[in-house]
């Protein structure tokens, strides 16, 4: 093997990739070549290093030193002074945002953003390079496949994740050894593993992230999987909109394949087994274990009354084990180090760490991993640095179109499965997005039922009429025509859909509008009663409005104007005509002196 | 040959290729999408004899996920991320902006054949957000008055 001085990380995940990290690498390379360094340092693609908001991020090792935001422009500097000359290069050093501090000697673990971070199943995300395996097993990689395939038997891998306390990380919360159990004990001539990578809630990106950055983990946790529960085969579900993870999980099995730990006779122990990929086509249902497994028949992805449950008949009639990804993340660490070491992470009845994909307005945007039982709090304020352009936090919302929006009041809510559900949200696949004042809570509640009308597979009344009546309400009380009696007919709707929908997709789908009106049902009020969006969101009902004391008479926004709503005279101060005004808002981005502004 | 019988005989070798496998209609059917761009009658009539299942079934299942499209597409693909962090940034300005300059609405495609608009589900770039790809390209931290420059690039 070769030996490096130095190493160049740059990252390769989705929102570095987005940013230009590809052409970052390149450049490194020609740099190093140009210097005759292409001997001495090694340029690495990792996966995502979680801070997606500083990326394109680069790390320099021996050093440890954090850049973010590099341009292509400054990879030259970065060669010529740090790799050459070994002075590193200040001005691109990352900036803390608690302390507000650019310090190069800060490596990873010291700063803010990870400081509160426990990485478990994103341990080798930004650290590995994913598309070579031998970086992975030099990280104790396919370790925990060849000690469960030849010191435990099959009952004791089960026990040891019943034991861990590891909990379904899809969202439900069911607990996995359980889910390994029942399958284990189904009698069929063939049985089936696999993986729900069909990650569909908007602003979640973990699972995404995990197959990019340690596509192997996956396929070692899946391996473990068919030994414990009696399969030969098993399938990995992926969104065909995440390129990326599809190639790097393809090059993974080739990988591994090569490498006798998938195939016949795996550790010469007659253990058989075998992956492969199928792609999702765009259809939010599918994250559905029902409707993902019909998918991956090949048919039309329509959830299934259960019983019978995948455990007993699921694909192909065969009984079939379905894990998210980043449950099997936890998977071979948990053999490795032993139920109680993951145990001993977390609350009383959600043990280990669980990883959020933090957005929306909040300071450091990224996937954060944090043991189950830290406050919501400390993720939005500690770790995520708050909401940006001193604007007030308003609400957090976790578990996508089945969950909920929280309130300032609950933000000291410990997170975890049975907390989050107590305090009317969900734990979800992770997504976890910030809203500020600016943002109408109604328009929100309208925004999730709008994808669940888009997403809802057609196939039982409830899901298919119901939310579509709901969607038709809300877009009423947006659009200012809200009347008496539509929160109780909301409130009444809701009720019934979740009592009476097929799957979980329509059992939650309410969900976002129930928790809404728990917290927020002054703004619903607003909306009905005093026609006015009180975070001037809803365009129905704001009006621009120019103040005369602010208005220097520049003509800039009569200008951009595209409705020749705007008149005055140069220096004097201009007014808007609202029956003319189309609330498109380019005037308030162009006034130099903010004198525009949302009533 | 013609082009368009080369892609035919192309087809019958990816369905002679999946034959055998378990669901193989799902994966037969996002080789003929990248194939022809799209899944008219006559593709599905080929794939549901080389499969031996009925029309109505490719039908069904063509219909049912989105990214199978009956009709061709634009030469360029935007597709703006209607996730909820984008949409929290204000990606539905974006995407109003685009239908607003590009004369079309979301789900259609321009007249000239050149453009397909369309509202995307969460890209996972959320620290990007609000953002919109055309093609592979990606555009992070959209806001409304970039668009025409960018749509602009495109018609050259």
């Amino acid at each position: 093997m070769d030996i490096y001085r130095a190493h160049v990380l740059v990252c390769g995940g989705t929102g570095c990739s987005s940013s230009g990290s590809a052409t970052l690498i390149d450049r490194f390379n020609e740099k190093l070549a140009e210097h005759g360094l292409e001997k001495e340092v090694k340029v690495v693609r990792t996966g995502c290093f979680g801070l997606c908001e500083a990326g394109p991020v680069v790390i320099v090792y021996p050093d440890g030193t954090f850049y973010s935001r590099v341009k292509p422009e400054n990879v030259d500097e970065i060669v010529t002074e740090h790799l050459l000359k070994g002075r590193k290069v200040e001005h691109l050093v990352y900036v803390d945002h608690a302390t507000r501090e650019q310090d190069a000697e800060k490596t990873l673990d010291s700063i803010t953003f990870y400081k509160q971070q426990h990485r478990v199943a994103l341990r080798n995300c930004g650290v590995i390079d994913p598309e070579n395996i031998d970086e992975y097993l030099a990280m104790d990689g396919y370790r925990a496949l060849e000690k469960a395939l030849t010191t435990m038997t099959r009952e004791e891998v089960i026990d040891e994740i019943l034991k861990s306390g590891l909990r379904g990380r899809g969202g439900g919360g069911f607990p996995t050894g359980l889910k390994w159990k029942f399958t284990y004990q189904s009698q069929a001539d063939q049985k089936y593993v696999a993986c729900n990578a069909d990650e569909g809630d908007p602003g979640a990106f973990m699972d995404r992230s995990i197959l990019e950055g340690d596509p192997h983990a996956i396929i070692e946790a899946m391996a473990i999987a068919g030994y414990a529960i009696g399969a030969s085969q098993g399938y990995i579900y992926v969104r065909a909109e995440y390129p990326i993870a599809v190639k790097r999980l393809s090059i993974a099995i080739d990988q591994a394949r090569e490498y006798g730990l998938l195939g016949k006779n795996i550790f010469e122990t007659g253990f058989d087994f075998d992956l492969n990929i199928r792609l999702g086509a765009g259809a939010f249902v599918c994250g559905e274990e029902t409707a993902l497994m019909h998918s991956i028949e090949g048919k039309r992805g329509e959830p299934t009354p259960r019983p019978p449950f995948p455990a007993v008949k699921g694909l192909f009639a065969k009984p079939t084990m379905l894990n998210n990804v980043e449950t099997y993340a936890n998977v071979a660490q948990i053999i490795l180090n032993g139920a109680d070491w993951f145990a001993s992470m977390g609350t009383e009845k959600s043990k280990g760490t669980k990883v959020f994909a933090l957005g929306g307005k909040i300071n450091n945007t990224g996937l954060v991993e944090i043991p189950m039982g830290t406050p919501l709090r400390s993720i939005i304020y500690d770790i995520g640095g708050g909401c940006p352009n001193g604007k007030k936090f308003k609400a957090v919302q976790t578990g996508g179109p089945s969950g909920g929006c929280l309130p300032e009041s609950l933000l000291d809510t410990p997170v975890d499965y049975d907390n989050l559900i107590a305090a009317g949200s969900m734990m979800g696949s992770g997504g976890m997005i910030v809203m500020d004042e600016d943002n109408c809570m109604v328009d929100i509640a309208r925004f999730y039922l709008d994808f669940i009308v888009d997403e809802s597979c057609g196939k039982c009344a409830p899901c298919r009429i119901g939310t579509k009546r709901m969607l038709e309400i809300l877009n009423r009380i947006v659009e200012g025509k809200g009347e008496e009696g539509d929160i109780e007919k909301l409130e009444e709707l809701a009720e019934t859909i979740k009592a009476t929908a097929l799957c979980g997709l329509g059992n939650t789908a309410p969900n976002p509008v129930l928790s809404t009106l728990r917290f927020f049902r002054d703004e619903y009020e607003a909306h009905i009663k005093e026609h006015r969006c009180p975070a001037h969101h809803c365009k129905a009902l704001l009006q621009y409005v120019i103040d005369p004391a602010k208005c220097r008479g520049c003509t800039a926004c009569a200008r951009v104007c595209p409705a020749e709503a705007i008149t005055g005279t140069v220096k004097n101060p201009h007014v808007i005509d609202p029956k003319k005004c189309l609330k498109c808002g380019s005037c308030m981005e162009k006034c130099r002196f903010g004198a525009i502004s949302r009533q | 040959m013609s082009e368009m019988d080369q892609k035919y005989a192309e087809l019958r070798q990816i369905i002679e290729a999946h034959k055998d496998w378990p669901g193989a209609l799902m994966p037969v059917l996002q080789a003929a999408q990248e194939l022809f761009g799209c899944v008219p009658e006559d593709v599905q009539k080929i794939i549901a004899e080389g499969l031996g299942v009925t029309l109505s079934e490719v039908y069904g299942v063509a219909t049912f996920y989105a990214q199978f499209s009956l009709r061709p597409k634009g030469k360029y693909i935007i597709s703006v991320c209607l996730g909820t962090a984008c949409y929290v940034k204000g990606s539905q300005s974006v995407l109003d902006k685009l239908s607003e300059e590009l004369k079309c609405s979301v789900g259609s495609t321009t007249d000239d054949g050149l453009f397909t608009l369309q509202a995307t589900r969460c890209l996972g770039a959320c620290g990007l957000a609000p953002v919109m790809t055309i093609n592979q390209d990606v555009y992070g931290r959209m806001t409304p008055d970039q668009v025409p420059g960018i749509l602009a690039k495109y018609r050259e």
